[in-house]
């Protein structure tokens, strides 16, 4: 194993470049170092203005998405190590698609806001007062949703679909993976207003399952998978109330909704 | 007194991000995206194959002259090697899509989920079951 190794890091300063360039740093290559710890070594000893984003180191926060020789990867997860035979290089850049902030930052504010578009929430068709105590869930219910709930918005999913570089206002995987959670889930009663957002082009339609997603999550949340069930649940739906028009057609209301509802 | 320019660079509350531009040629760099696009590519030969089996359908119904003829067009050199750069292609459009379906059926039983083989092996059964059906019908003549 060779005892250093070269990172070369997209640099991006919005105050003096008009685009990315890169910088090489080498760093030692240690048995348990990750490339985050190699990012944390240059920071503290080498260049105190690369910047970039981590918290937890432990695959839990989702903060330290990089692309790492062009695979999206979380920083903390992946091995120095690994890379040392490969030409002794390893390419640092920010996760693809997404604006760049600065160095290796990226711009979240439009995943957020697709994110909330889903109502990545429990909104139960009858909420019970405290007193009746807990929702109570058997293992087989909490299985149906259990693998889209490890997701932890590290947007590596977003780095590695094409779509979402194609088409700015793709809903995207995780959010849609997170919908399908809720949706999922037995404690809920609202997949009706997430299909309203979601079976659209821009939604579950825009997706054309390169399944890289899939592939990319650190989680094994399986996003392609998500959406695939969601495409077949929403034709579904849309046949049973082409079949029912008498259907028993739920629609629930805003709080807004029911509030001006009430006043009248 | 900071001088004002009419396109600053750079404000606190306005940051000059850099907006990456995604290349027309994104699929050609890594063979997973090539795969992909040769997938989505694999519907234009599926098509052919379907027009084919309508022209093959038509001169069936327009008596056995016009079937010769439809045959002996489709045996020159050039139409030889589309057939067979469509066989690949369908048969790669077959495999990639059996191969997905777990991917839209996560069927359990009794709680857990089955294993992903199980869910894409009826595909291919039930492929060779029709291509030996067909093939016993085209040789028994």
């Amino acid at each position: 194993m060779a005892d250093t190794i070269i990172l070369e890091i997209a640099r991006y300063s919005p105050e003096r470049d008009r685009e990315p360039t890169f910088q090489s740093y080498e760093v030692p290559v240690h048995k348990d170092w990750v490339i985050l710890d190699a990012l944390n070594h240059i920071k503290d000893k080498v260049d105190g203005s690369l910047t970039y984003r981590w918290s937890c180191r432990m695959g839990i926060c989702g903060s330290c998405g990089i692309m790492v020789n062009g695979e999206p990867k979380l920083g903390c997860a992946t091995f120095l190590s690994s890379y040392a035979g490969n030409g002794n290089k390893v390419r640092v850049e920010p996760l693809r698609y997404f604006p760049i902030v600065r160095d290796l930052v990226t711009e979240l504010s439009d995943f957020l806001v697709k994110l909330k578009k889903v109502k990545p929430w429990l909104i139960p068709d009858d909420e019970p007062p405290l007193s009746k105590g807990e929702f109570l869930q058997t293992p087989e219910q909490l299985e149906n949703y259990r693998q889209f709930a490890m997701c932890i918005n590290c947007t590596l999913c977003y780095a590695a679909c094409p779509v979402v570089g194609l088409d700015p206002t793709f809903v995207g995987p995780a959010a849609i993976a997170l919908a399908q959670r809720y949706n999922k889930d037995s404690r809920d009663g609202a997949m009706q207003e997430r299909t309203a957002v979601l079976a659209h082009p821009e939604g579950i339609w825009g997706c054309t399952f390169v399944g890289e997603c899939t592939r990319v999550c650190p989680k094994h949340v399986d996003p392609a998978g998500a959406i695939q069930q969601y495409k077949v649940e929403a034709v579904l739906e849309w046949a049973k109330a082409l079949l029912l028009p008498w259907g028993q057609r739920k629609i629930r209301k805003t709080p807004e909704e029911a509030g001006s509802a009430a006043a009248d | 007194m900071p001088q004002l320019t009419e396109t600053p660079l750079y404000t606190e509350y306005h940051p000059r991000w850099y907006r990456p531009h995604v290349s027309v040629y994104w699929w050609l760099g890594q063979w997973r995206y090539l795969k992909f696009i040769l997938r989505e590519l694999s519907s234009v030969f599926v098509a052919g194959a379907v027009v084919l089996t309508l022209f093959q359908l038509r001169a069936l119904r327009n008596g056995p002259d016009a079937y010769a003829r439809l045959e002996q067009r489709l045996q020159t050199p050039a139409m030889i090697a589309l057939s067979l750069i469509s066989l690949f292609f369908v048969a790669f459009h077959s495999i990639t899509w059996f191969n997905l379906t777990p991917r839209a059926m996560p069927i359990r039983i009794r709680g857990k989920r089955i294993p992903e083989w199980m869910i894409a092996a009826p595909n291919y059964v039930l492929w060779a079951v029709v291509s030996v059906i067909i093939g016993w019908f085209v040789m028994s003549k």
